[in-house]
């Protein structure tokens, strides 16, 4: 499929990224990118800040060049395409509105120069979409930066590219207005069959949003799938520690049959699946998410289908309404987080009280890389919630507002 | 610059009225500076253009009157020179600016990578303010006379006709006016472009426009307040200078323009009120000009 750049895309176009590299004088932003990204798919690319993503989205959009590799989309090579002649609109993350066009200028701008039919009435439209056909004649400097990125937003949708890339979009917008333009871009996104690549360091909107995440770290992909494969799975310790919380140890396998392999942590047998776990044979790095991890008061009987660690003694309890989390140092082998739903009134164990921590076996995950690095990932601010809210959660939230 | 005030304007909240007599303190000097350096003269001048020829007097010696025929005659008499001086200037305006703006944007944008050759290329741009205009302009004369290398060779390549000069040719009138206003023209090029943020420029190809659609719909309304700020530091004083076109320099005879016929008025003929009139009426037509295309341009926040 050629895509022409005259017309509406009629469907999203796939994009393929080949043995893509990145060398900026003196820094290299991306070592090795290999991705395929499905048409008509809506896929994320997770990573913390200057892992490159913005470099990737400029690579695909034609602004940069790749250093080493090849572009793709809808099977057409585009490495050496012009980026005015490439099938793709970006959502820029300074949103880069024409300061000197009113904001009716700014979004029909693309459809000007794809000599559009009535682009007037279809950049009314978008911007009915996104809320802001009142503010059509303003200029971008009188809007607040919340209403300045729903105007980048339009601009972009408005042309109906095949791809369309989108890098933090929604990173100036309040919590409420974000959810209801997550749910707008998605709805947006199914309805016309889109490719949309979308770009964040929130891990939360990553998983609400897209079908398939890619996590980023250092300018390569680290893993990529499905948000609960990503999330009750992860690979590596980066995934298992920004995407959600885990917590993670090492040790010595000492036991493997057909169906598990048992680790020798500290002293404590800890078992996990060997479906789930990725090395099978010498020190391995494996974890639990802390929602998965029960707490008790006193110490249970031993079962073959729990993993038993205690005692321990809880050092800082925060209650969250929801739920609380609480922080339990267990000797030897290090603190440990547990988040328990508030099932009765408030929190049941207290600072300072000895319990014992458990989880089923087929909860624990192995990694693949080299234990001993970096064992613990710092925990910052997008990290430090537990995702997995669907988009169900989502739509309940929103209609009840 | 024009864009971000723009934005800013509406912002600020109104001063208070209380802060008014403070305001008026701060603005003293530079009322009493207008009023000395300005107005003062512009009445004296003023009242110069409506003299009438003393009764009996002799040549150069004038009356305080109401002589407003004085502008009808300075029209009717110099209406060639009117006309000259602004087409000049606006001839030399154009190609000044065609010249200057992709110096000043390979300057500006292209040249950000290397700070150093930025800085070398601005000094060259500037550097000729170092020597006289005068003799700047002198030299050019020596270049292009009739026995210069320049023009011999020209003749002897056919390329001009064997009796053709090019000073005291509007030509080369316009030349030296160009050659002049150049750096006026570069520097507020050189300034706004230097500040153009290229992430719009990557908006508009994003955008589907070539990289001529953006440069015409981007770049240059973006360096709409440089273009302005250049066209007027350069029309202005083209439309009044009397260098260039004076027979000692690169006019001639049939290229004099409105300073030189002011010139002659106020040394040679001593016809001050005439002399007078011409200034006022170079003075009123720049500033119509100047208003309507400031209007035109949108940029009236520059001034
Ligand atoms: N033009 C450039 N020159 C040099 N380094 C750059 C350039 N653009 C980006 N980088 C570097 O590449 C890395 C990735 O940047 P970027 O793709 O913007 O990250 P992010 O994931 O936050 O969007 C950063 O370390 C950044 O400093
Ligand atoms: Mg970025």
């Amino acid at each position: 499929m050629t895509v022409s750049i005259r017309e509406f895309a009629e469907r999203g176009a796939d994009l393929e990224l080949v043995g893509i590299q990145k060398r900026f004088p003196g820094f290299t932003a991306i070592e090795e990118l290999d991705l395929t990204i499905p048409a008509g798919s809506f896929f994320a690319l997770l990573g913390p800040s200057g892992c490159g993503k913005t470099t990737t989205l400029r690579l695909v959009a034609g602004l940069e060049e790749p250093t080493r590799g090849r572009i793709l989309i809808g099977g057409t090579d585009v490495t050496s395409t012009k980026a005015h002649q490439r099938p793709v609109n970006t959502v820029f993350q300074s949103y880069a509105l024409f300061p000197h066009m009113s904001i009716l200028e700014n979004v029909g701008f693309g459809l000007k120069r794809r000599r559009i039919a009535d682009a007037e009435a279809r950049a009314h439209e978008a911007l009915r979409l996104v809320e802001l056909d009142h503010l059509a004649q303003r200029r971008p400097a009188q809007l607040s930066g919340g209403q300045q990125q729903r105007v980048a937003l339009a601009r972009a949708i408005v042309n109906r590219p095949a791809l369309l890339l989108l890098d933090e979009p929604l990173g100036a917008l309040d919590l409420k207005l974000r959810r209801q333009m997550q749910l707008e871009l998605k709805s947006i996104q199914e309805e016309v069959g889109l490719t949309f690549l979308h770009v964040t360091h929130d891990q939360e909107e990553a998983m609400t949003m897209a079908d398939t995440v890619a996590v980023m770290n250092k300018g390569a992909i680290e893993q990529m799938g499905a948000p609960e494969e990503l999330y009750e799975l992860p690979r590596t310790t980066f995934v298992a520690n920004f995407l959600g919380q885990s917590n993670l140890f090492t040790g010595e396998v000492v036991g493997t049959t057909d169906t598990a392999i048992t680790v020798d942590v500290q002293g404590t047998p800890v078992i996990v699946p060997t479906a789930r776990a990725a090395r099978h044979q010498g020190e391995v790095t494996i974890g639990v998410r802390p929602e998965k991890v029960a707490l008790h008061r006193d110490a249970p009987a031993s079962s073959a289908e729990r993993n038993l660690i205690g005692p321990g003694r809880v050092i800082d309890v925060s209650f969250s309404g929801v739920s609380t989390q609480y922080l339990v140092a267990v000797p030897g082998i290090g603190t440990l987080t547990v988040f328990a739903q508030n099932i009765g009134f408030g929190p049941v164990a207290a600072e300072g009280a000895e319990v014992w921590i458990s989880w089923q076996v087929e909860h624990g995950f192995g990694l693949e890389d080299e234990p001993g690095e970096a064992a613990r990932f710092p925990a910052d601010t997008d990290t430090r919630s537990i995702a997995a809210q669907r988009r169900d959660a989502l739509v309940a939230e929103l209609e009840e507002h | 610059m024009a864009f971000a005030a723009f934005a800013t304007a509406e912002a600020q909240p109104q001063a208070p009225r209380k802060k008014s007599r403070i305001a008026l303190f701060l603005l003293l000097p530079g009322i009493l500076y207008l009023v000395l350096f300005f107005l003062t003269p512009l009445v004296s001048l003023v009242l110069t253009s409506l003299q009438a020829p003393r009764e009996f007097g002799d040549i150069g010696q004038y009356d305080y009157a109401f002589n407003w025929q004085n502008y009808v005659d300075v029209v009717e008499a110099y209406w060639p020179h009117i006309l000259r001086s602004f087409g000049y200037a606006l001839a030399a305006t154009v190609l000044a600016l065609a010249f200057s703006y992709p110096l000043a944007y390979f300057i500006g944008v292209k040249a950000r990578r290397w700070p150093l050759l930025q800085s070398l290329m601005l000094v060259l741009v500037i550097a000729p303010f170092f020597i006289s205009f005068l003799l700047r302009t002198l030299a050019w004369k020596q270049i292009l006379s009739d026995e210069s290398f320049i023009i011999t060779s020209l003749k002897a390549l056919s390329l001009m006709a064997p009796d053709a000069h090019f000073t005291g040719t509007p030509f080369a009138v316009i030349f030296g006016l160009t050659y002049n206003f150049i750096p006026f023209m570069t520097l507020p090029l050189y300034t706004t472009l230097e500040r153009l943020d290229l992430r719009y420029l990557e908006a508009g190809s994003d955008l589907y426009a070539n990289p001529f659609t953006v440069f015409r719909t981007v770049t240059v309304p973006l360096s709409m307040p440089g273009i302005v700020a250049g066209t007027l530091l350069t029309f202005i004083p083209a439309a009044g200078d009397y260098v260039n076109a004076s027979r000692d320099f690169l006019g001639g005879p049939d290229t004099q323009m409105m300073g030189n016929v002011i010139e002659a008025n106020f040394l040679v003929l001593l016809n001050y009120p005439a002399a007078a009139a011409l200034s006022i009426i170079l003075m009123a037509a720049i500033l119509v000009l100047v208003g309507v295309y400031v209007k035109r341009s949108g940029t009236e926040d520059l001034l």
